[in-house]
């Protein structure tokens, strides 16, 4: 499973990828994976506002719908509508070109109450553990 | 409870299968992906192992009108080698099931029935037992495996080198030797695709599986069977039909023979409601925006719910999101414009004919 260092994690499998006080955010590689197909996103507008661990929107896949959660509080700037027309782009490239949003940061030092990569690989290996008895 | 696991569990992990329980078994969900699976089917050929479906030998001089009397469809008529869709009721009229009735020879039947529903069709059979029958259940020592897809009876025949089988016409079966043990073939299936559903000893399945997927047939998991039937607007018991739905309403009209002059569980009750005009109807509605229709959705006309969906999912042929609702039968035709609220939201959706897809017939 592929787990970036430089980004941070949600235990709900969002990632972020902060500079300075703009965020991108997305969902995990594991995410992707235990979803499967995902066929439909539904994303805040641009200039929404957004809480750390509120709803962001809902993701799904052929079988399931999954809530999104805010992985810190800040304003929407700019949302994927690459990912919304085609949401295979996030099976395919859930780091790249499978984004869902870009944020500007109202509290920046939200951040640190974040996941490392270290501590999510930790997360979702505890998590496979738990599906498997 | 702990789940049962199909015979082929292990050769399901190494094809790397995503399991959930599914009435009462660990049954593979995905392997590839449901998309990939499904296109494979409506393309190519794919298999699944359905080994968790109740599998009912039905033998002896009184097998015909036993089973005429258990179920909806006038099986005894069915010559050897023949099979028919049919469905099982209560007294009430009430559907129990819906299953798969395959006349093996005059005095021995198979029936194939949901995973769910074992017990109840095992006990409706010996509720209907007339004269001298033999019911025997042989669900441990063999596998279901289906193959679906427009090439794979080609598939199966070369794999297997029974060229025979491709002998078969749709709704045909046969019993045939291989590798020692007798192999079931009927061309029957729950995709909208032709195909060979294959009963084999589940040692004998260990070896074909692989082979199949060798050959190119793509193994498939219980999410691509429930899409793939969705398009072919084909019914899933317990969502689509339960105790509550009527034949008649469902669109099942065919499943039914009232004018044999033979009695059956239910007739009397099938009888009366078949008369009473019905208010409602099985209906295709494809969505016209983004969005997925589930299990449950409310369906809205003019503002106010008329319906909730029975089925519900994404089309990966159609790149829609398609399901089923019991319709009052003034909106039922093409064209009929609706919404259909999904989580609060209102998604605009259109019914459509019936089924979603239907695969074009060579033969």
């Amino acid at each position: 499973m592929n787990i970036p260092t430089e980004l941070r994690y949600t235990p709900e499998h969002e990632w972020i990828r902060a500079d300075g006080d703009l965020g991108t955010v997305g969902i995990t590689d594991y995410a992707q994976d235990q979803l499967g197909d995902i066929v439909y996103l539904d994303l805040p507008a641009t200039g929404s506002t957004l809480e750390q661990g509120g709803k962001l929107g809902e993701i799904e896949s052929v079988k399931a719908v999954s809530d999104l959660y805010a992985p810190v509080s800040g304003e929407v700037i700019e949302v994927n509508e690459d990912a919304v027309d085609e949401p295979e782009a996030i099976n395919n490239d859930p780091y790249g070109r499978g984004w869902l949003i870009r944020i500007r940061l109202s509290n920046p030092p939200q951040l640190d109450k974040l996941l490392t990569g270290e501590e999510y690989d930790e997360h979702i290996t505890r998590e496979m553990e738990e599906n498997t008895d | 409870m702990p789940l049962n696991k199909l015979a082929l569990n292990r050769l399901h992990e190494q094809l790397g299968a995503r399991f959930a329980p599914f009435a009462g078994w660990s049954m593979p969900v995905q392997y590839a992906g449901i998309v990939e699976e499904h296109m494979s089917v409506r393309e190519r050929a794919g298999v699944f192992d359905v080994s968790h479906m109740g599998r009912l030998y039905v033998s002896g001089p009184g097998a015909a009108s036993t089973l005429r009397r258990a179920v909806t469809y006038k099986v005894d008529d069915l010559e050897p080698g023949e099979a028919h869709y049919a469905l099982m009721c209560d007294e009430h009229g009430a559907i129990l099931d819906d299953i798969f009735v395959y006349r093996l020879e005059a005095e021995r039947y198979l029936v194939i029935n949901n995973a769910a529903n074992v017990d109840a069709g095992r006990e409706q059979v010996q509720r209907a037992i007339e004269g001298d029958v033999a019911i025997d259940d042989q669900q441990g020592e063999t596998a279901i495996l289906a193959t679906q897809g427009p090439q794979a009876r080609e598939m199966v025949a070369r794999v297997t080198g029974l060229n025979a089988l491709l002998g078969l016409r749709p709704r045909q079966c046969v019993e045939v030797d291989y590798r020692g043990q007798k192999l079931f073939a009927a061309r029957t299936g729950y995709t909208g695709e032709d195909g060979f559903e294959l009963v084999v000893a589940y040692h004998v399945a260990e070896d074909l599986l692989p082979a199949l997927i060798e050959a190119g047939v793509a193994p498939c998991g219980l999410g691509a069977r429930d899409t793939l039937r969705l398009e072919a607007a084909l019914p899933l018991y317990g969502n689509d039909i339960e105790t509550t739905t009527t034949p008649w309403e469902a669109g099942l009209g065919f499943a039914v023979t009232l004018d044999d002059g033979k009695d059956f569980l239910g007739k009397a009750a099938l009888v009366s409601s078949k008369e009473a005009p019905f208010d409602r109807t099985l209906t295709c509605i494809q969505a016209t925006e983004r969005g997925i229709m589930r299990h449950g959705c409310p369906v809205l006309h003019g503002g106010e719910a008329v319906a909730s969906m029975t089925s519900g999912s994404y089309s990966p042929l159609l790149s829609a999101s398609i399901g089923m609702a019991y319709l009052p039968v003034e909106l039922a035709q093409p064209g009929t414009e609706l919404q259909v609220d999904v989580r609060g939201k209102h998604l605009n959706a259109t019914v459509v004919p019936r089924p979603f897809y239907r695969r074009k017939k060579d033969s």
